[in-house]
């Protein structure tokens, strides 16, 4: 049977708004066979986002959804998962919205260890907004606000997570699609917080000003630079030049924050008799 | 015995032909008949599910 997605999405939504070839629509196809597998409740499955191309995926899903401001996302999901500890709580997003304008509330969450798992939709721009640049975009590369090139050099979202104290992170593409779904279900279970970033691809904002000639060109490339985990450990540090590691990057088990903010509740309240 | 063929349902209004499926289908059984995909050798189907996997706007419905 083919796999029925119509139950996760609210009815007379689609077609929905992500041009022809963008990724994000593979990656919510992904995040609902991940909720199904895992038997998730609707009413008990919050999806959380905060403004751009990505966010606009909890639209479409018939979940508890919550469309935010800019880059708040992980602040908003903190706030449902501290009043609700019980309720899976999935935050989604894009590159910019996660890492620059929401970049603060980002490692924070990371630091906290929040049962949350945050999916940044790495397309490498600002595409809503008119394809300026972002944290994400690669140096040399083209967009609305640098048209000569960029000069900046990317955020290794990954690293970043790991490095403000996510304690499961993972890293997937558009293009390996069967992966997706395995990675999100392993990020949900996790309990801490856990980071999946997906690799996209933005035919009209990216790719049009740096020359890909079509959507198949940048799944090409995002089939072409990804090297699994167990891989990449046989290969050299010359074989893995321009390569993305891909897979379960990082996991560890830490004290989870709703569980740790509890016991400080039995704390105050064995002081206050 | 005579091989059992999949249904491959493409939901026309849904797809915004970005090609992906016709392109990267490992037995060719997609083509694009104007803006749209359509299937063009279903015989040569093999089942994988990668089309409907990858299809961004949830046009494709196979099954086997």
């Amino acid at each position: 049977m083919a796999f029925d997605y119509d139950k996760y999405i609210r009815p007379g939504k689609l077609p929905h708004i992500w041009c022809p070839g963008c990724g994000h629509g593979i990656v919510m196809k992904g995040l609902i066979r991940a909720i199904d597998a895992l038997g998730f409740e609707k009413n008990n499955t919050a999806i959380v986002s905060g403004i751009g191309c990505a966010s606009r995926l909890p639209g479409y899903m018939d979940c508890c959804t919550l469309h935010t401001a800019h880059g708040r996302a992980a602040a908003f999901a903190t706030g449902v998962k501290m009043a609700k500890p019980e309720m899976n709580v999935i935050c989604v997003g894009g590159d910019g919205d996660g890492t620059a304008i929401g970049g603060n509330h980002f490692i924070h969450a990371c630091r906290r260890n929040i049962n949350i798992t945050y999916i940044i939709m790495n397309n490498k721009i600002y595409g809503m907004t008119g394809g300026q640049f972002s944290p994400a975009t690669p140096t040399g590369a083209k967009a609305s606000t640098t048209p000569y090139g960029n000069p900046d050099p990317p955020f290794d979202i990954a690293k970043l997570a790991i490095g403000a104290g996510a304690t499961f992170v993972a890293r997937g593409t558009a293009y390996h699609a069967t992966q997706i779904d395995k990675l999100i279900v392993e990020a949900i279970q996790h309990k801490g917080f856990s980071v999946v970033e997906i690799l996209d691809d933005c035919p009209t904002t990216y790719g049009r000003r740096n020359k890909y000639k079509s959507v198949i060109e940048m799944m090409n490339e995002l089939k072409d630079i990804a090297v699994p985990v167990k891989a990449a450990e046989k290969m050299t540090p010359e074989q893995l030049k321009g390569k993305v590691l891909t897979g379960v990057l990082y996991k560890e088990e830490k004290p989870e924050y709703t569980a740790e903010y509890a016991k400080v509740i039995e704390r105050a309240k064995g002081a206050a008799k | 015995m005579e091989k059992k063929l999949p249904t491959i349902e493409i939901i026309e209004k849904y797809c915004k032909g970005c090609h992906i499926c016709v392109e990267f289908c490992p037995t060719k059984v997609l083509e694009m008949q104007g803006f749209v995909a359509a299937v063009k050798n279903l015989d040569a189907c093999i089942k994988c599910m990668q089309c409907e996997l990858r299809c961004p706007d949830f046009a494709i419905k196979v099954t086997a």
